[in-house]
């Protein structure tokens, strides 16, 4: 399970703090698939860096009794001056994971072959999501955080993301952000709407489309 | 705040603490050295350079440092000893910056990126340390230490001062940049002060009793007192190294603590 509690989050900036999440609660439990929708700026990477554990609160308490991904978004995770191999190596230690065992099948699955021999400064956007997918696949974790990575690529590679994610790990807890109503619709059962550093709960879906598109 | 309920445990938090220091030592030294020439060697051989650089100089120049110790054996052990006090604090100002992007993963910490180069560099200085001294003394222009525990007790207490300043101004600097403007001209004033170039003996008294203020010159002095015991006379106060230490080492954890908390990864 997953448990925020009254989750505060403010940056300091040239112009003063600035708050960003205020009194944020939310539940996961194990196998939930919880969306969290919000426009641009509302505060979804950051909701979904303090649930992977990547930031501190401000203030309140997050507390994580299942393994929790990093949250997988296009940059991040990846030290750019290193090859993709490095990179692989480098994460698969971290999580304590055999890197040997699962590069065929990071190889197979992010289609870059050689590419993976080459410093992650030269990849596009495109190729970094695709590694960074595929290298999140190889660690066994009961609740991946999802921020936006699955929309790159193109349909091909997304459909195998989608099977990758929704079929083989169904049984896993997801929180996904998104600005998409219908991608979150589409993958699952419970919806948060993120507006005005609030975050507001829905068991219905359209419920929380209705508050979402509402200005 | 953020814990994982399920996982407190001491063995299982020391079996993550080792396998991210692990992964990030392997990393810090494929980015360091590469895989051309020499590779991680490297790591002790830069070193080594140095050290043979400066005792070539100081025996060229004849320096004086009012003993009847050998130049070489002189120069040894107070170049060597710089070498960690000042390595050490060198490589953590400005070490969070470039690994910004490896704390995405939550089990990677400041404390454990500061602490990756932290035993580069110690290994380093001590290979280097080591491998000069066997050298030196299998081609008799050293001979052995006459007490090599007391050795290790200096060297030991020269690496936990290195540790604290390390850590404290690393963590400050990513606070403020004037830690990295500073660091450098303080380092390079501090070397003729340290300990390396005099021993403690030979200045007049008043200066005896300033330079003693200075938590390095007790290092050296002691790392001395181990190796060439009987010749000279050395003047330290383990107390006193000891506890410069622990308030170092307290007001780094302190400041780790604080920026720890707002370190924002890309």
């Amino acid at each position: 399970m997953i448990l925020l509690r009254n989750v505060c989050k403010s940056y300091a900036t040239r112009a003063g703090m600035r708050s960003i999440l205020e009194g944020v609660n939310l539940t996961v439990n194990r196998g939930d698939q919880v969306g969290i929708l919000g426009r641009n700026g509302a505060g979804k990477s950051t909701l979904v860096r303090l649930v992977g554990g990547v930031e501190r609160p401000t203030s309140g308490t997050i507390q994580r009794s299942m393994s929790v991904s990093w949250p997988l978004a296009f940059a991040g995770a990846f030290q750019t001056a290193l090859t993709g191999m490095d990179n692989i190596r480098f994460i698969c230690r971290v999580y304590g994971v055999n890197a040997e065992e699962k590069v065929d099948f990071i190889e197979e699955f992010s289609e870059l072959g050689n590419y993976l021999r080459e410093p992650m400064r030269s990849y596009s956007s495109g190729m970094r999501a695709r590694l960074a997918f595929a290298i999140s696949m190889v660690v066994e974790f009961d609740c991946f955080l999802v921020d936006e990575v699955i929309a790159v690529g193109d349909t091909r590679f997304h459909e195998k993301c989608l099977i990758e994610l929704f079929e083989k790990r169904a049984d896993r807890a997801k929180v996904i952000v998104s600005h998409d109503a219908h991608y979150v619709k589409s993958h699952c059962d419970k919806a948060a709407v993120l507006k005005n550093g609030k975050l507001v709960m829905f068991d219905d879906m359209d419920d929380a489309y209705f508050y979402y598109s509402e200005q | 705040m953020g814990s994982d309920i399920s996982k407190l445990s001491l063995g299982h938090s020391l079996a993550v603490e080792s396998r991210v220091i692990g992964a990030l030592l392997r990393r810090e030294m494929l980015t360091r050295f590469g895989r051309h020439n020499i590779g991680f060697l490297w790591l002790f051989v830069e070193p080594m350079l140095f050290t043979v650089g400066v005792t070539t100089l100081w025996t060229l120049t004849k320096a004086i440092h009012g003993s009847s110790i050998p130049i070489v054996a002189f120069a040894l052990t107070g170049y060597s000893s710089v070498l960690l006090w000042r390595n050490m604090p060198h490589r953590c100002i400005g070490a969070i910056l470039p690994n910004l992007s490896l704390m995405f993963h939550r089990n990677v910490k400041v404390m454990d990126i500061f602490a990756a180069r932290l035993i580069l560099e110690m290994a380093g200085a001590s290979i280097s340390f080591a491998v000069l001294s066997i050298f030196f003394i299998s081609i008799e222009w050293l001979s052995p230490p006459e007490d090599i525990l007391q050795v290790l007790f200096g060297w030991g207490l020269l690496t936990w001062f290195g540790w604290a300043l390390a850590v404290f101004l690393g963590s400050v600097a990513e606070e403020s940049e004037i830690v990295e403007k500073l660091w450098h001209p303080a380092s390079y004033l501090l070397f003729p002060l340290s300990g390396a170039a005099f021993l403690v003996d030979s200045l007049p008294k008043a200066a005896q009793e300033a330079a003693l203020y200075i938590p390095m010159v007790h290092g050296v002095e002691i790392v001395r007192a181990g190796y060439f015991g009987s010749q000279i006379n050395s003047h330290y106060d383990v107390g006193y190294m000891i506890g410069v230490c622990a308030v170092l080492s307290l007001l780094a954890m302190a400041q780790l603590r604080k920026i720890s908390r707002n370190i924002i990864p890309e």
